[in-house]
């Protein structure tokens, strides 16, 4: 393993900085990152985590600052402008992502010694790769057959040989994005003693997770990240789990939400859970909505609050022993279009791949999800024009050209079209999923005021959101969800940010043992 | 509105296809007299109505991103049945007539269960459409093959001699299979262009998520344009027995590719989301009026049939794909 004597970095982040077009994601980030040493980056989504690493191990170019490496050679240096994927694995640095990058169609050796194949004159020498696989792996405490095909091996085996593949590039760097995500308790553990393992031989690692327990436990030293900017570097020990919740938190709610007054008492609960179920995504999952209220859905990435949303409509199938009553009628949704018919719509959060169709025009999708309302048998196009351009004025999308894709829209746009699309349909009960992700300020606002007004009208919403100002902002309840459980739904005083964060870390929870909740 | 407007507003990979079209006609008269003729005409418009028919079947699976490679063999196995079905009542009915319309229903409902096998495969096995139907062909192929026991099924004489005028006869002067082909073409064309149904084979074959989460149903669309393909070949069928008036292992051979080449020459996207009928039925006329020439004069080899269509389809697609304009 890579000489580390030296106490100086291997990777030294100065004054860092990324921009997704007039967007910047992250600020002067200062980080030197260690070998031995497991450094573990904390923060909300949207903090830049992910980008900061993509930074690192040369996945995205830098926009400004620079990024001094150690080589493999002893010499130290800064990365030029050719710092991309294959330059950092050169130096052995490698990003692990959350969704494993593995070929499913080969075999894990072939996937270990991809792109460094050993060979024998023009020939593969499969002998020799499979042989040092199985070395490889069986170091790694994992004793498969490297000839088994990907696709037949279980996700932690997977993630296994992701690190085993690093560990044949001489690895120095090690970053790991959510890798327990996809990982049960055992699994996890033996991911840990892994890391405990490459430590020892002077790997530095750089850790990524929202589960602070995990963190507490092997992390060494903490870096939190909030909007983009370093908040501060931490001793693992001088920190506590309610420190970080604390840490990964802490702004201002500023005026961008509109006054949104809180339903009556008598209002009429619309629609009501009860032991809400998906076979291994959510286990327990009990509320109700009310008409005229906001209903927010917080949790952290991987929660499941958008399978649960889904199996509510009927795009997935909730188990049969949870009970979904929608105005006071019990229903159990085959698919979207009687969810529709019945008044309630679901708003996706991935507007690009499940919310608009991006090569065609604006009419055709406004009109996609209430095409049955305006025909019979023909559509009345008429009609289908004139709620467009009704449309168009309500939502204020602005685009020179009607004609054009809805490709070329911006985000903002976009959304407002997307919004646009589901109104069409004239639903009571509103599910809204990330509704900003990737939306400027000045449209965020108004479709706050949109929501805030939907309510007003009468409207139930779900809002389901990883942005803890606006479930804040625009929530008269919030509703936290942990690891596929609902763990509280939380009211007044209670709705603050550090407590939500505590629900949502696993730190606190309403639960009883038994899964029925303590409220309602 | 300016002229240079004007022009810019004519969308040119729209217009293609009829400017082919037109091309071709012209390079006709040009070739030989006989081109002009009212029988060369309308025995162009008899023979395209074929592949026509079933190109507008092909027109619906292909722009809610399927494809049917089966109906050739399909309209083979279709011809069969309706051959054995018309010899086997001869002897118990007398009445051609109601021969000959009990064979067209069951032609209709054959190819409709046919399409329906291929739609259930695409989507409830969820196996690729290539996949099934190339399956699917070879079971229909072998099975005319085995049904005429390697030769050739020959219908009764005197039903055919009455059921030939379907193909040979006319009204106004325009034969009964061009009218039948310009009937489907029009419903066809409502109920891609007009209708909930077809919208929804636009926004399958254009992003099947994006389909789901408008609160369309998937599965069941896509399993109706595989109806609507398969009704289509026997609506073909019905028309081609009466021209031979049999039916063999050779019988429909090629088919799916010519129809996938009217299709794709009338400007519909391969991979689904964008189809136009009338691209398609100018796409069936194309390909046999290449043919045709080719039939009427001496320059360049009847044998090169293939070879000229081949050309066509490539330069149709690449003229269509506009990378051409950009680099200028």
């Amino acid at each position: 393993m890579p000489d580390t004597s030296a106490n100086q970095p291997i990777l030294a982040a100065r004054q860092l900085s990324k921009s997704f077009g007039d967007v910047r994601v992250l600020n002067n980030i200062d980080l030197n990152v260690h070998g031995g040493e497991v450094l573990a980056l904390l923060g909300e989504n949207g903090a830049g985590k992910s980008t900061l690493v993509k930074l690192l191990a040369g996945f995205e170019p830098i926009t400004s600052g620079t990024l001094n490496l150690l080589n493999s050679d002893g010499s130290r240096g800064n990365t030029g402008k050719d710092w991309d994927v294959r330059a950092a694995e050169r130096q052995g640095v490698v990003l692990i992502h959350q969704e494993l990058n593995l070929a499913e169609q080969l075999s894990a050796t072939d996937n270990i010694f991809l792109g460094n194949e050993l060979k024998q004159g023009l020939l593969l020498n499969e002998r020799l790769m499979h042989q040092r696989a199985r070395e490889y792996l069986e170091s790694l405490n994992c004793n498969i057959d490297p000839r088994e095909q990907i696709s037949r091996l279980e996700v932690s085996i997977k993630q296994m040989i992701e690190i085993a593949k690093a560990y044949a590039k001489q690895s120095r760097v090690l970053i790991l994005d959510e890798p327990t995500a996809v990982l049960t308790f055992k699994e996890s553990e033996v991911l840990f003693a892994l890391i405990n393992k490459l430590k020892r031989e002077g790997v530095a690692i750089v850790y990524i997770s929202h589960k602070l327990d995990e963190i507490e436990n092997i992390a060494d030293r903490v870096v939190i990240l909030r909007d983009g900017y370093l908040i501060g570097s931490y001793q693992s020990r001088e920190l506590d789990k309610d420190d970080m919740a604390r840490l990964m938190v802490g702004r201002e709610l500023t005026t961008l939400f509109p006054t949104n007054p809180k339903p009556p008492d008598s209002a009429k609960i619309v629609l009501k859970l009860t032991r809400g179920s998906l076979p291994k995504l959510i286990s327990r999952a009990s509320f109700q909505l009310c008409s005229g209220e906001v209903l927010g859905f917080f949790g952290l990435v991987g929660s499941g609050r958008t399978a649960l949303m889904e199996a509510i409509v009927g795009l997935r199938k909730l188990s049969s022993t949870s009970k979904l009553e929608v105005n006071g009628r019990e229903v159990n949704y085959k698919s979207l279009a009687t969810a529709r018919d019945d008044g309630v719509a679901y708003l996706t959060k991935d507007r690009k791949s499940s919310g608009l169709l991006l090569n065609m025009g604006l009419r055709f999708n406004f009109s996609l999800f209430s095409l049955n309302k305006f025909s019979r048998f023909l559509i009345d196009q008429k009609r289908e024009q004139q709620e467009f351009d009704n449309a168009i004025k309500i939502f204020d999308i602005r685009a020179g050209d009607l004609e054009i894709k809805v490709g070329n829209l911006s985000g903002g746009n976009q959304q407002k079209l997307l919004f646009a699309k589901i109104m069409a349909a004239d639903p009571s009960i509103v599910i809204i999923d990330e509704p900003t992700r990737g939306i400027d300020i000045g449209t965020r606002s108004e479709i706050y005021r949109y929501i805030a007004e939907l309510a007003a009208n009468g409207h139930a919403i779900i809002l389901v959101s990883s942005d803890m100002l606006e479930v804040i902002g625009l929530s008269h309840r919030v509703a936290v969800m942990c690891r596929g459980e609902l763990v509280g739904i939380l009211e007044g005083g209670e709705i603050e940010e550090h407590e939500i964060m505590r629900y949502a870390t696993g730190l606190k929870s309403k639960l009883m043992k038994d899964g029925e909740p303590r409220c309602d | 509105m300016t002229d240079r407007n004007f022009f810019s507003k004519i969308n040119l990979k729209a217009a293609g296809p009829f400017v082919a079209l037109f091309a071709l006609f012209m390079i006709g008269v040009l070739v030989n007299d006989a081109f002009l003729s009212v029988g060369n005409i309308t025995n162009i418009l008899a023979r395209s109505s074929f592949i026509g028919i079933v190109a507008i079947g092909a027109t619906f699976v292909i722009t809610a991103g399927g494809i049917d490679l089966s109906v050739g063999a399909m309209a083979a196995f279709i011809s069969g049945c309706m051959i054995i079905i018309m010899n086997a009542l001869s002897n118990s009915i007398d009445s051609s007539i109601v021969i000959i319309l009990l064979a067209i229903l069951a032609s209709v409902l054959v190819g409709a269960f046919a399409g329906l096998i291929n739609g259930l495969l695409v989507t409830r096995a969820k196996i690729e459409a290539f996949i099934v139907t190339l399956g699917t062909m070879g079971i229909y192929r072998s099975l005319i093959t085995y049904m005429a026991d390697g030769g050739t099924l020959s219908l009764n004489f005197a039903i055919g001699d009455i059921y030939s005028e379907v193909y040979y006869g006319d009204l106004f002067g325009i034969p009964y299979p061009a009218w039948v082909f310009l009937t489907i073409a029009i419903s066809g064309y409502i109920l891609l262009k007009k209708t909930v149904f077809g919208r929804h084979c636009f926004a399958i074959g254009s992003n099947e998520k994006v389909a789901l989460y408008s609160a369309i149903h998937v599965d069941r669309a896509k399993t109706i344009t595989y109806i609507l393909q398969g009704i289509c070949v026997s609506i073909a069928t019905i028309i081609y027995v009466p021209r031979l008036g049999s039916a063999s292992g050779q019988t429909g051979i090629l088919w799916e590719l010519e129809a996938i080449a009217a299709v794709i020459i009338g400007g519909t996207v391969l991979k689904g989301g964008y189809g136009r009928i009338w691209g398609t039925v100018v796409g069936a006329l194309i390909l046999t009026l290449i043919s045709n020439i080719l039939n009427l004069t001496d320059a360049i080899s009847n044998y090169l049939n293939g070879a000229v269509q081949g050309i066509i389809i490539i330069v149709a697609v690449y003229l269509q794909r506009g990378s051409w304009r950009k680099s200028n």
